[in-house]
């Protein structure tokens, strides 16, 4: 049992951002001679080669699948087919959508010792000790796999940068098992542009929450971030709620705000997908009635203040 | 037709907690109970597809594994609109991973043989996003995760449906049944239900099943049937945002500064 496998995500033809991520996680968990290796489970997995040949990788794996997008049946298959013929120390894998979607099954199935969301890990007396958040990330909660000689771990996104420099791997490749696939790909569809605002260029985003209450409210905070000079966004329950239209979502299930460099919070308390979805923001201002709001853990400024008495001083201060 | 809807009374923190003497989780007393937000949209989807279908008659059961507490949550379901409810518990449960409570849910799933099982996508508490897919794994079955919108015809031998993905982009997919699939925030508008139903739902009993009703061995639950287990809970140091304080027109003040010295061309 040694080693580090990375099981590498992709779509539409190319490597996702949480893969490269996870080669930075690998290297503290290397132990002696540990090599890290990365999977490409994939229908034409050459392809994928050169984006995932980065610093830290020593070995690629091309595992040819014939699923040309996320199959939860195939990657399954050939990522337990995987670990049970190289019995890695440690998997990893993106805590994504995709790996929702099998990272729990592939665990179930071969037993190994599992965690998701985790976002530190190290061993401990050579004891892997993962760390991840309890009770909405009020807590962090320290978790060991007692007899456990393989660990899968689905490592949250953006807890560790992607390194810098390219590598020359070794490659060798492995041969899956054929299973029958019983969830089918039809099409990719673009989330709907909405209105005529692209928050994936916005620089200044205000953006609502919860805390704002009724749908009523939405026109004061429009009106502040128009005299802010700010672009208007939201928070899942705003746009689930249909207060504004889905394309004003930020956060990880919505708008990727990646031109985004202030950010003020209104009435957000911070769901792990809005945080992990807007971290990389440099200035977050959180604006929250609720002093223990998960919000200020990842603000740069925070404000405890009633929202709607905000909204007034602001509209008043800013001339 | 059946479906299973699996059902989590999640835990929230009161605003002042302490961590329990062993420093493995919070005091007990510190927990506000209520059922998870994301179970609520997976019983609103069940509800739909059985109030849409007219031909087929649909039984919507709802399954929780938990203390007699949980049976609030089942009775809030039940009010909700669900058939039947089940719990089940054993002291041996205690300290259970998620993948040694799908075990119990995936017995369940055996015993009632529904054609759909649905689990929300994550849990408020402690965000795995692993119970439904691990129990669809021990069953065997198709699954998949982060639903937001699910297109299924009682009698039909497949479901077709939209998962979520970053960026807000949609993938659409279509699986043979019966199928775990786990359900995002948003998919629909979950109902209030009345105080009648309520009412109702107060005298409707709930089915109390043991491991051993559901042939489960004690082995296969708790520490011993886990993946991983918690060492240790503690309260992180307090994030890095520098707090503002003062008067509302103070704090105001102090953010318009920030705004002039961050936003600079961009505001």
């Amino acid at each position: 049992m040694s080693g580090v496998l990375i099981i590498a995500e992709h779509r539409r033809g190319e490597l996702r951002p949480g893969t490269l991520e996870l080669v930075t996680a690998a290297q503290g968990a290397r132990r002696g001679t540990d090599k890290v290796a990365v999977a490409l489970i994939a229908e034409s997995p050459e392809t994928l080669i050169a984006a995932a040949s980065v610093a830290g990788v020593d070995e690629i794996v091309t595992v040819k699948v014939p699923a040309r997008e996320f199959d939860p049946d195939i990657i399954e298959a050939a990522a337990k087919a995987l670990i049970e013929a190289r019995q890695p120390s440690l998997a990893l894998l993106p805590h994504s959508i995709d790996a929702f979607g099998y990272a729990a099954a592939l665990a179930a199935k071969t037993g190994c010792g599992f965690a998701s969301d985790v976002f530190r890990f190290e061993y401990l007396d050579d004891r892997l000790v993962a760390t991840r958040g309890g009770y909405g990330q009020k807590v962090n909660i320290e978790v060991d796999f007692p007899g456990k000689a393989v660990v899968l771990l689905a490592v949250r996104g953006g807890a560790y940068k992607p390194p810098e420099g390219t590598a020359s791997p070794a490659v060798s490749s492995f041969k899956a098992p054929a299973v029958k696939s019983r969830v089918r790909s039809i099409e990719f569809i673009e989330p709907p542009a909405g209105d005529d605002v692209d928050m994936t260029t916005a620089e200044f985003i205000l953006s609502i929450g919860r805390g704002i209450g009724e749908e009523a409210n939405v026109q004061k905070f429009r009106e502040l971030a128009d005299k802010l000079g700010a672009t208007l966004g939201c928070s899942r329950p705003i746009a689930d709620a249909g207060w504004l239209p889905k394309s004003r979502q930020v956060g990880q299930s919505g708008k990727t705000a990646s031109a985004c460099k202030l950010y003020i919070a209104m009435g957000i308390s911070g769901a792990i997908q809005h945080l992990a979805g807007m971290k990389h923001v440099s200035t977050i201002i959180a604006i929250n009635s609720d002093a223990a709001a998960s919000i200020f853990s990842i603000a740069r400024y925070g404000v405890v203040a009633d929202i709607f008495e905000m909204a007034d001083a602001l509209e008043e201060q800013y001339q | 037709m059946k479906i299973l809807v699996a059902v989590k009374q999640v835990a929230a923190l009161d605003e002042d907690f302490e961590i329990r003497g062993d420093g493995r989780d919070v005091e007990a007393e510190f927990l506000l109970r209520d059922l998870n937000e994301w179970d609520d949209f997976s019983l609103e989807e069940a509800m739909r597809i059985k109030e849409a279908s007219s031909a087929i008659p649909v039984e919507v059961v709802v399954v929780s594994i938990g203390p007699e507490e949980a049976d609030e949550t089942l009775r809030k379901c039940l009010a909700k609109g669900a058939d039947r409810a089940i719990r089940v518990w054993d002291d041996a449960i205690e300290n259970s991973d998620p993948i040694a409570i799908a075990r119990v849910i995936a017995a369940v799933a055996r015993r009632e043989a529904p054609e759909l099982l649905f689990a929300g996508t994550q849990s408020s508490d402690h965000a795995f996003a692993a119970t439904g897919i691990a129990t669809a794994a021990l069953l065997d079955w198709p699954h998949a995760a982060v639903l937001t919108q699910l297109t299924y015809t009682p009698g039909a031998r497949t479901a077709r449906f939209r998962r979520e993905l970053e960026g807000g982009l949609l993938h659409e997919m279509e699986t043979d049944l019966p199928a775990v699939l786990t359900i995002q925030l948003g998919i629909n508008t979950p109902r209030y239900a009345s105080l009648r139903a309520i009412k109702q739902a107060a005298a409707k009993p709930i089915d109390v099943l043991s491991l051993a009703d559901l042939s489960v061995p004690a082995s296969a639950v708790g520490e011993a049937g886990s993946l991983s287990r918690v060492r240790r809970m503690y309260v992180p140091e307090k994030g890095r945002a520098q707090m503002i304080e003062g008067s509302v027109e103070e704090q105001a003040r102090r953010v318009v500064e920030i705004i002039r010295e961050a936003a600079g061309g961009a505001a």
